[in-house]
């Protein structure tokens, strides 16, 4: 398999945020009205203006303090379920040279909810005047153009790494290897599904429930779990609708 | 630093304490990351578990203020082991030293306090000389008036128990730093520290970092790869503006302030120009006169030296301009006028409110800024009433750094120079144009009216830091590295002579001279910009090239400058045995060229063939100061309580605070106050910068963190009904302020002598000028209590109450 992918070790993320803010400059997009909820976590949640946000999370376990950190974006999926609810052929492309998935004005005539819920990660938001459906695009532009990422290019810590999809799983089976000394439920979060791959220092759903496709959560629409989404179930619920 | 940010990633241990490094220096975790890779133990000390915290292999959350009973619980441990770094601390530190007969310490107080004055006759603390004028010395440690001594019966008394009843540290947490970090007295293991202001905003701030200077000289940490005392500064150019001496009682290159107590030259080169007898020290301060001509000479170069000295601006004996002081002055009417550059103390100063009282005292104000703050606005900030404020405020809009040219001198001492980017917007300009012009200005008048004593104003050297009309930034800092101003003529090596023609630039300090031959405007800087053309400027070197031993350990000494002479970690003479061979042969910082006769890899300090040159050259006895007889409030640090407190007696002694701390009359303070029951620390966040002027406005960073917070524990919360989110009024004698309450697990109560004490933490970067509901200053509530030897104020620790709003 081809294109581009993301390697991101959240054993090394410090939730700098210089990413979430490096989406916004690269995209030119707005801030957000926000308040203190009384957490660090903000904006709350990915919007149609937020494409990244880190999600803070605090877990007391065995009397030990952790606090887990996820840049959460678009895992540009290798078999893409969003492309698979979507209801027009090119409403979300795939880019055939980096396997970014990348959503354009299309995708405004799409159902914003059957697109949202199609995704197993929960990423998509639309904006509910334009109905412009949005979400990461893997920075394709810059990409294309032989540059990283803007939120690879922001970090600090060596978290957010891209390259060549071949190299970056080979990064992450090391990465992995030396995360186990130290971290023993370590492991990589469904690497070979998606094209963002991230490693985990814990279970991934002390990071947010949304981290990983489990087979357990039943997010899809009509009780599909996400992992099924994976599968393509979506397909024949597609052309029923179509 | 006494090394750099590289470097962090040689370390074997890396004590983070002082400092929320994760969040407020964010890239200093590329090189966390990297030692931790190779197996480095990073720990994290610090009342709140933060970013920092979660990174980190050890937490350990100790209360804001207890520092030295932590730190010197870790010496009591180390010595009692037995776990120095015995031939480092013979040969390379003043253990050895005997200190005189007038030196006593009982019960919290060192010999030679005045009662009345409030301060220590620091002589009482001299060493024992024997008959040749050099320190009297037992090797073998034995003797019971030698430092190590005197120290080891100093810090008997901060046993783990001591430690854990006023720290609020578990023991076991307590051992276990303790150990990880006395495992580095290896001679070829390292352990690194790395602070910020959660060391120095407390009465005892320079204490806090001479009891870790102590541990570090104990272990053989300093003067190695991965080791040091690294001070995290928490702006990008604070290195520089102190290297400059931004501050009242140094002049550039950090030699000390003239003052009344030196009318002439020769009396103040008398001053700043130690002795030694002892023919393996360096004693390099004695150099001390050179700079100090040559820095005269800087501003007036065509007086005479002792003219020029007659000129410069003098102290006071004993007067404090410190900051706390002179807003207390500026409160009392005492000054007319007020220049705000580049700061808002109305956010930025201790005690708040005071200092926007202070403010309505002024004739005028000059806020220099980018953009209007609290500062310039303070007549119509909360309580004010315009009505009945005089001051006049003159807004001067100045440019971001990105839009000028410049070096700016980072944590590490490097000299980096930066070029333009976008112009500077509407007719905002360069600070230093901005200086320029005025000092022009005030010329014309003085020319055209006189006035009193006008000659050192019409005498300052204008012309070498601009055309007359215009500030020029390459000339300045030519002047800064500094020139010749007559032909000098210098022996060589091999015995020829050579002539250095005025106007050439000075290649490095040691050719500076005190007869008035060169110039330079600091000479720590001197070898920064050695010839006439932009490509001699060192600061803008951009090249990685470096031997493979430079390479081993991240030294890159030709990628921009680092004072002093591009040496990269100071006092690396410590990193060899006397025979000139590494500590830790695995990433020697410096190696002994036999054949060629000569130190590799970094720039050694203070040269010779090995054995020869005691290390620690900045010290009058070439050696590391265990003993350091210099500092106000005493040679040993010494455990004090913060002076806003929540206990009223501590286990080291009866003196419950520090007794030379500065205070000023009638303002309150909380020790065990019912009313006002919880610690309260202030930090930084990542996303907002100083007092929030720039960040604030900027839209992706005020929506990560759009509003004052105050974080506390689930208990304290619940003891006083508050829920996560909801918004909080904290207050103390001194103010009042509202935050948005992060109930978090994050925080901790503590025992304290048996009882549960709470703490509290606040950012300091909000202001009430924008945004509008972003709250206001944290230091509304912070004391104008300050360390005796710098001012600073003790923002880390003090007492609030915090009620559901």
């Amino acid at each position: 398999m081809s294109g581009k992918s993301f390697f991101v070790d959240l054993t090394k993320c410090t939730a700098c945020r210089g990413c979430q803010v490096a989406c916004k400059q690269w995209k030119k997009l707005p801030g957000e009205k926000t308040v203190n909820t009384g957490s660090h976590q903000n904006p709350p949640d990915l919007s149609d203006i937020t494409l990244r946000v880190v999600r803070f999370s605090e877990k007391e376990m065995e009397g030990k303090m952790h606090w887990f950190f996820l840049p959460d974006q678009c895992r540009h999926c290798v078999d893409a379920p969003c492309k698979s609810g979507a209801s027009l052929p090119d409403s979300i492309i795939v880019d055939p040279d980096t396997g970014a998935v990348v959503y354009n004005e299309k995708t405004a005539k799409e159902d914003a909810a059957t697109i949202r819920s199609s995704c197993p990660y929960d990423i998509p938001r639309v904006n509910k005047k334009t109905k412009v459906i949005s979400k990461c695009d893997m920075c394709n532009d810059r990409v294309k153009a032989g540059k990283l990422p803007a939120c690879v290019q922001s970090c600090p810590t060596g978290t957010m790494n891209f390259g060549d999809r071949d190299a970056m799983l080979s990064l992450a089976k090391k990465g992995l290897e030396a995360a186990k000394k130290k971290y023993p439920n370590a492991q990589l979060v469904d690497e070979e599904s998606v094209r963002v791959i991230f490693l985990t220092q814990d279970k991934p759903a002390l990071y947010a429930k949304t981290l990983m496709a489990d087979a357990s959560s039943t997010l899809g629409p009509r009780g599909y779990t996400r992992q099924e989404l994976f599968a393509g179930l979506m397909k024949p619920v597609r052309n029923i609708l179509g | 630093m006494t090394n750099h940010w590289i470097d962090l990633k040689n370390s074997d241990c890396i004590l983070i304490m002082g400092s929320n490094a994760a969040e407020n220096h964010p890239i200093s975790f590329k090189w966390v990351t990297k030692a931790q890779e190779k197996g480095a133990v990073v720990i994290h000390v610090d009342p709140r578990f933060t970013r920092t915290s979660a990174k980190s292999d050890i937490y350990a959350p100790l209360r804001s203020g207890s520092d030295i009973a932590f730190l010197g619980g870790m010496i009591n441990y180390i010595l009692e082991n037995d776990l120095i770094f015995k031939e480092y601390v013979v040969n390379y530190t003043n253990a050895s030293f005997i200190v005189g007969d007038k030196y006593d310490f009982k019960d919290g107080m060192f010999s030679g306090f005045n009662a009345e004055t409030g301060k220590y006759d620091k002589s009482a603390w001299a060493f024992a000389l024997d008959a040749g004028g050099v320190p009297q010395r037992d090797n073998t440690l034995a003797n019971p008036r030698c430092v190590y001594q005197l120290m080891k019966k100093h810090y008997s008394r901060y046993t783990l128990k001591a430690a854990v009843d006023m720290c609020g540290t578990p023991e076991a947490k307590l051992l276990e730093v303790y150990k990880a970090v006395a495992a580095t007295g290896k001679p070829d293991k390292a352990a690194t520290s790395m602070y910020a202001m959660g060391w120095t905003q407390h009465t005892v701030g320079v204490q806090n970092i001479r009891a870790m200077s102590l541990i570090q000289l104990l272990l053989g940490n300093m003067g190695v790869a991965g080791g040091g005392i690294n001070a995290l500064r928490g702006e990008s150019n604070v290195q520089g503006s102190t290297d400059q001496a931004l501050l009242f009682h140094i002049i550039p290159g950090y030699m000390p302030t003239p003052s009344t107590g030196q009318p002439t030259l020769d009396d103040y080169l008398k001053l700043v120009k130690p002795v030694s007898k002892d023919p393996k020290s360096m004693n390099w301060k004695k150099n001390y006169g050179k700079y100090a001509v040559s820095l005269l000479k800087s501003f007036y170069k065509n007086a005479e030296p002792a003219q020029a000295y007659d000129w410069m601006p003098k102290l006071e004996v004993g007067q404090n301009a410190s900051w706390l002081v002179l807003f207390d002055k500026m409160l009392q009417g005492q000054f007319k006028g007020f220049f705000a550059w580049g700061m808002n103390p109305a956010v930025s100063g201790a005690n708040s409110n005071k200092t926007r009282e202070a403010m309505t005292k002024l004739d005028w104000m000059v806020n220099v800024n980018i953009y209007d703050n609290e500062t310039g606005s303070f007549w119509q900030g909360p309580g004010m009433n315009p009505k009945k404020i005089k001051t006049e405020v003159f807004m001067l809009p100045c440019a971001v750094s990105t839009e000028k040219e410049g070096s700016i001198s980072n944590s590490g001492r490097w000299m980096q120079w930066r070029y333009q980017g976008p112009k500077p917007l509407g007719e905002s300009r360069p600070d230093g144009e901005i200086i320029y012009e005025l000092a022009q200005k005030v010329r014309e008048l003085y020319k055209k009216e006189g006035g009193a004593f006008p000659e050192p104003v019409l005498n300052l050297n204008w012309e070498d830091m601009g055309n007359g009309h215009e500030f020029d930034v390459h000339k300045t800092a030519k002047l800064i590295n500094g020139y010749y101003l007559k032909d000098v003529s210098v022996k060589q090596p091999d015995g020829s002579m050579k002539v250095f023609k005025a106007g050439t630039q000075v290649a490095a300090f040691p050719a500076l001279m005190d007869d008035g031959s060169t110039c330079s405007g600091n000479w720590i800087y001197c070898g920064s910009y050695v010839g006439p053309d932009p490509k001699d400027n060192r600061a803008a070197k951009r090249s990685k090239e470096q031997t493979p031993a430079q390479a081993a350990i991240g030294l890159f000494p030709n990628w921009s400058w680092s004072w002093p002479v591009n040496r990269r970690i100071i006092y690396n003479r410590a990193s060899v045995d006397q025979a000139g061979n590494p500590y830790a042969p695995q990433k020697p910082v410096l190696a002994w060229n036999a054949a060629g006769k000569k130190w590799d890899i970094d720039v050694v300090d203070g040269g010779g063939n090995p054995g020869t040159v005691h290390p620690f050259i900045m010290q009058v006895h070439g050696m590391g100061a265990l003993f350091g007889p210099g500092l106000n409030d005493g040679p040993f640090p010494e455990y004090y309580e913060p002076l806003d407190c929540p206990v009223s007696s501590h286990p080291f002694s009866k003196v419950l605070h520090n007794p030379t701390a500065l205070t000023f009359k009638g303002e309150k303070r909380a020790v065990c106050d019912p009313r006002f029951p919880f610690v309260c620390t202030t930090y930084r966040v990542t996303e907002h910068w100083q007092t929030g002027l720039q960040t604030r406005w900027q839209p992706w960073l005020l929506e990560a963190e759009p509003q004052m917070f105050c974080e506390m524990s689930e208990e304290l919360a619940a003891l006083r009904g508050i829920k996560n989110g909801e918004k909080v009024w904290l207050e103390n004698e001194r103010g009042k302020l509202w935050a948005k309450a992060i109930v978090t697990k994050r925080f901790k109560p503590f025992v304290v002598q048996g009882n549960i004490v709470h703490e509290v933490g606040i950012p300091w970067h909000f202001g009430w000028r924008f945004p509008k509901d972003g709250g206001d200053a944290a230091n509304l509530l912070t004391p104008s209590v300050g360390d005796p030897n710098t001012g600073i104020p003790e923002t880390k620790a003090f007492m609030v109450n915090v009620r559901k709003a």
